[in-house]
């Protein structure tokens, strides 16, 4: 059987642990690093790549193109636009994109037909949009209005379910610590902000919630008589919550990570800029993060805000013992 | 529990998932014999079948909210001249709470796009002055003419019937005292033949406009707006009939107004049929524009009016549509138009496609390396997982119109990870148990339902996330949400209906039940640490004292009494092993 499974038994009865709880000072400054270099990235870098759905813009795709030089689509576009400054990308193996300031219907139509001839393809080969400067500002504002209806939503489901607001506090503490991740990480590679990243950020808020409180639903069932006993803290009974979870929060992980790189890969390397990159990067990053958080942050975290509480403290065992 | 009742409810689960997978199938079956719209093949979103979309955002005075009725008259309109144009297959929503989403498949001819860009804002306006469509004193120094746009000078007396300037507050909309002075030099210098309009002009409904036909031979002061073309019920040409019945040369618009619109209008004609020429004309303006002026020959009070002038066939056809369907409540304008190539929808397509079978089944290999024959469970949930969502997809396609985009496809794949998951927690619990000492029937149940509680816990995150995202965001975002819901309630059914009854079953074959080491639940790997032999085992001191009691503690209080029993025999049988 494998190893993975051994280390179960061993994290399962507690004859080996791994003391998480306990080195939380290390897996805070950890994260407040990577969090704080996530904050720092984009700063450096002048703030994020916006996709033309946030900018506003024209949009030219080119299908079926036997070369892909940028050269001939910059000189079709300056023989209609002379000062335009086109962003051209190579998408997939035989498509070209460029993006052009708005232009109005006339020289749009031009420009379309300017890259056709350039490039050898029919005009039909060469679809052409224009996206308002506000359309990804709208569905930026419902998402963000979305996300913090779904905070409130949630934190509320949680301290019901639970039985206590700190669970919910420490969850999203963690679910903060993935998302500045990510997008640091978006930041420093450079992709586009599109609608679609967007998608991607809003789901790793439901992935990371998701993921600490199945750690968290068993952190309930090991801590529910913890105050009452005289053997054991309530630390360390979180720490063998976190312990007994860690083979399913690995699995989980390696699965929920394995066809979200799969679609990172294909849609990196065969499709280029889209869709399915976008989506694929953000979640990608979310669910490492999101692992991360929901085994070293989201349950320390928790055991900080609880042991305060007179019931759980440490002292009062000592002294009893 | 008794044996039999374990199975008899598993497989009772088992049927009743058979029966949604065979009522759903038999619905569309049977759909798609009455209903073209049926199908077994979902629709797919233009992103993926190549199209043409166009937003259309509202065009409003500030402070100036749109109401859903409003948008949703709007889009009725829109629909109306998309289908009226012979495209099919075209879709027209509301966006949000303002925008309209018009998605036509194909690449459509230029004329119908401009029917759908026309914003098309109806008014009818009473006529206050007019004159011919050139600055004013233009007639009398040949020299602005030449100066073109020149800044020319008012002169009042270049037209024939001077109204003197306001000396009172406007009584009614054919008042000449709404004509003040600065109104007045506005109107003297337009030159119809110079566009005077910005694209997406909105004018205030409660002032006088000032404005040119649209051939720009003439120019006009109008009103207020009276009655609006949201109240003409129905517009049609046809030629004049004389008294007894037979049908005349003449041209003419019939027009029909609905409730309010008859009452306006009326009272419009009323007021406008005693005055005096260019008085007794009302304007009716599209998009800013008169397009026609007709002079109110008598007072309509019954709702039907008729439009008579220099009209043939076809324009007369023209202006009746214009009436018909040009009635939008508000006018738009286009805030982006995308054309999406069909061949990079299919590209997207496909690649996603095998990027989500590559996906899966790297997730199959995992799931083999790490749960040997329990594979098995996760294989078949995952593909009736797929073929629910598959048929769910293919219904709500049919019945709400669903369209599969980029987006969802994405959401579908991401959402394997999220119902694999819910697998893992079940048999990872099962092992827990296992590593407990209990046996696999006991575990399994034992498991089940700590296992459930997590996963109920953990799936309502996720829906909450969902339905937040469906309910308050747009366009994509929209799309995944209802995939990522979709596959969350599916991952429900599959784990209730198919993998607990499943490996209920399991856990009473002797391949499991025995632990065998491809098992996935071998018992001797499972209990490395306390096994002490089949039935047996030693509350392990490395467990620390009374803690495996406590870990139970929580499951032994959600035990049936049956259960409870046979926990206290096997605990008894426990004692006399360690002995």
């Amino acid at each position: 059987m494998s190893k993975l499974k051994d280390l179960g038994n061993d994290l399962y009865s507690g004859s080996k642990s791994l003391d998480i709880v306990g080195r939380r000072k290390v897996w805070y400054f950890v994260g407040i690093i990577v969090v704080i270099a996530s904050i720092l990235v984009p700063v450096v870098k002048g703030g994020f790549n916006f996709g033309i759905e946030f900018r506003g813009g024209s949009e030219f795709r080119i299908d079926g193109v036997a070369s892909s030089s940028q050269e001939l689509a910059r000189d079709a576009v300056r023989s209609i636009e002379p000062a335009s400054e086109p962003l051209i990308t190579t998408v997939g193996l035989n498509s070209v994109r460029v993006q052009t300031e708005q232009l109005d219907d006339v020289a749009s139509e031009e420009v379309r037909i300017a890259l056709a001839n350039a490039y050898g393809v029919e005009s039909s080969a060469v679809a052409s949009s224009f996206i308002g400067a506000n359309w990804g500002a709208d569905v930026t504002e419902k998402a963000v209005i979305a996300l913090v209806v779904f905070l409130l939503l949630v934190t509320l489901l949680m301290a019901l379910y639970f039985r206590t607001v700190k669970m919910s506090v420490a969850a999203l503490m963690a679910l903060v610590h993935d998302m500045v991740i990510t997008l640091g990480v978006y930041a420093l590679v450079g992709f586009e902000i599109t609608p679609a990243a967007v998608i991607g950020f809003l789901t790793i808020l439901g992935y990371s919630l998701y993921d600490t409180v199945v750690v968290f639903d068993k952190v309930r069932e090991n801590t529910l008589d913890v105050e009452f006993s005289e053997t054991t803290t309530f630390a360390s009974q979180v720490n063998l919550a976190i312990n007994q979870t860690l083979v399913r929060s690995l699995n989980t992980s390696v699965v929920a990570v394995l066809p979200v790189a799969s679609i990172l890969v294909i849609g990196a390397v065969i499709l280029g800029a889209g869709t399915l990159r976008d989506i694929a990067l953000a979640l990608f990053i979310g669910i490492i993060a999101g692992t991360y958080s929901s085994i070293f942050i989201a349950g320390p975290l928790y055991v900080d805000l609880r042991q305060r509480e007179r019931k759980f403290s440490p002292k009062a065992v000592t002294a009893k013992v | 529990m008794s044996v039999s009742n374990t199975v008899k409810s598993a497989r009772k689960s088992l049927s009743w998932l058979l029966a949604i997978i065979i009522g759903l199938t038999a619905l569309i079956a049977v759909g798609s014999l009455s209903d073209e719209n049926a199908s077994f093949t979902p629709k797919l979103a233009l992103d993926l079948q190549g199209g043409t979309q166009v937003i259309l955002s509202p065009l409003l005075l500030d402070g100036e909210a749109v109401t859903q009725e409003q948008l949703d008259q709007a889009v009725s309109i829109i629909r109306q001249r998309v289908d009226a144009s012979g495209v099919s297959e075209s879709q027209v929503i509301t966006q949000g709470d303002r925008n309209i989403i018009v998605s036509i498949p194909g690449v459509p001819d230029d004329n119908t796009l401009a029917l759908i860009k026309a914003s098309a804002k109806l008014e009818f306006r009473a006529v206050l002055l007019t004159s011919a469509g050139t600055p004013t004193s233009a007639v009398d120094t040949g020299g602005a003419a030449i100066d073109g746009e020149g800044t020319p000078q008012p002169d009042a007396s270049a037209v024939p019937d001077t109204p003197a300037l306001p000396s009172a507050a406007p009584t009614d909309p054919s008042d000449l005292n709404w004509i003040s002075a600065e109104l007045r030099s506005d109107f003297d210098a337009l030159d119809c033949a110079v566009p005077f309009r910005q694209a997406g002009q909105v004018d205030d409904p409660t002032i006088p406009l000032i404005t040119c036909d649209v051939t720009g031979n003439e120019k006009f002061i109008l009103g207020p707006v009276e009655v609006e073309g949201a109240d003409i019920s129905d517009a049609s040409n046809g030629t004049v009939q004389t008294s007894t019945g037979a049908s005349t040369n003449t041209w003419a618009v019939n027009l029909d107004f609905d409730g309010a619109g008859t009452q306006a209008f009326a009272d419009v004609t009323q007021r406008l049929f005693p005055l005096a020429a260019p008085r007794n004309q009302f304007a009716i303006t599209l998009d800013g524009f008169v397009i026609t002026a007709p002079a109110t020959q008598a007072v309509i009070s019954n709702g039907s009016a008729q439009i008579t002038g220099s009209f043939d066939q076809s324009s007369s056809k023209v202006l009746a549509d214009q009436l018909k369907y040009g009635s939008l409540p508000i006018g738009f304008e286009v805030e982006s138009q995308e054309n999406i190539s069909a061949s990079l929808g299919s590209d997207q397509l496909t690649n996603g496609l095998i990027a989500g079978l590559i996906g899966l089944l790297l997730v199959v290999i995992y799931s083999v390396f790490q749960y040997r024959g329990l594979a098995i469970v996760t294989i078949g949930s995952l593909l009736i997982a797929a073929v629910l969502v598959y048929l769910f997809i293919a219904v709500l396609s049919w019945r709400q119109g669903y369209r599969l985009s980029l987006a969802g496809v994405t959401g579908l794949i991401v959402s394997i990870g999220i119902t694999v998951d819910s697998f893992i927690v079940y048999f990872e619990r099962v092992r827990d148990e296992i590593r407990e000492g209990r046996n696999l029937e006991v575990a399994v149940e034992n498991a089940w339902k700590r296992a459930l509680r997590t996963i109920l816990a953990s799936d309502a995150v996720s829906f909450t996330a969902a339905a937040t995202l469906f309910l308050l965001t747009v366009g994509n975002v929209r799309g995944f949400a209802f995939t990522l819901g979709l596959t969350t309630i599916v991952d429900l059914i599959v784990v209730l209906l198919f993998t607990h009854p499943f490996l209920q079953l399991l856990s009473r074959t002797k391949f499991f039940s025995s632990g065998h080491p491809w098992s996935g639940f071998d018992s001797k790997a499972l209990t490395a640490s306390g096994y002490a032999g089949r039935g047996k085992f030693r509350i392990a001191e490395t467990l620390g004292s009374g803690k495996a009691e406590k870990a139970s503690k929580e499951a032994a209080k959600r035990q049936t009494i049956a259960e409870r029993k046979a926990q206290e025999a096997l605990a008894a049988a426990n004692k006399t092993g360690d002995n």
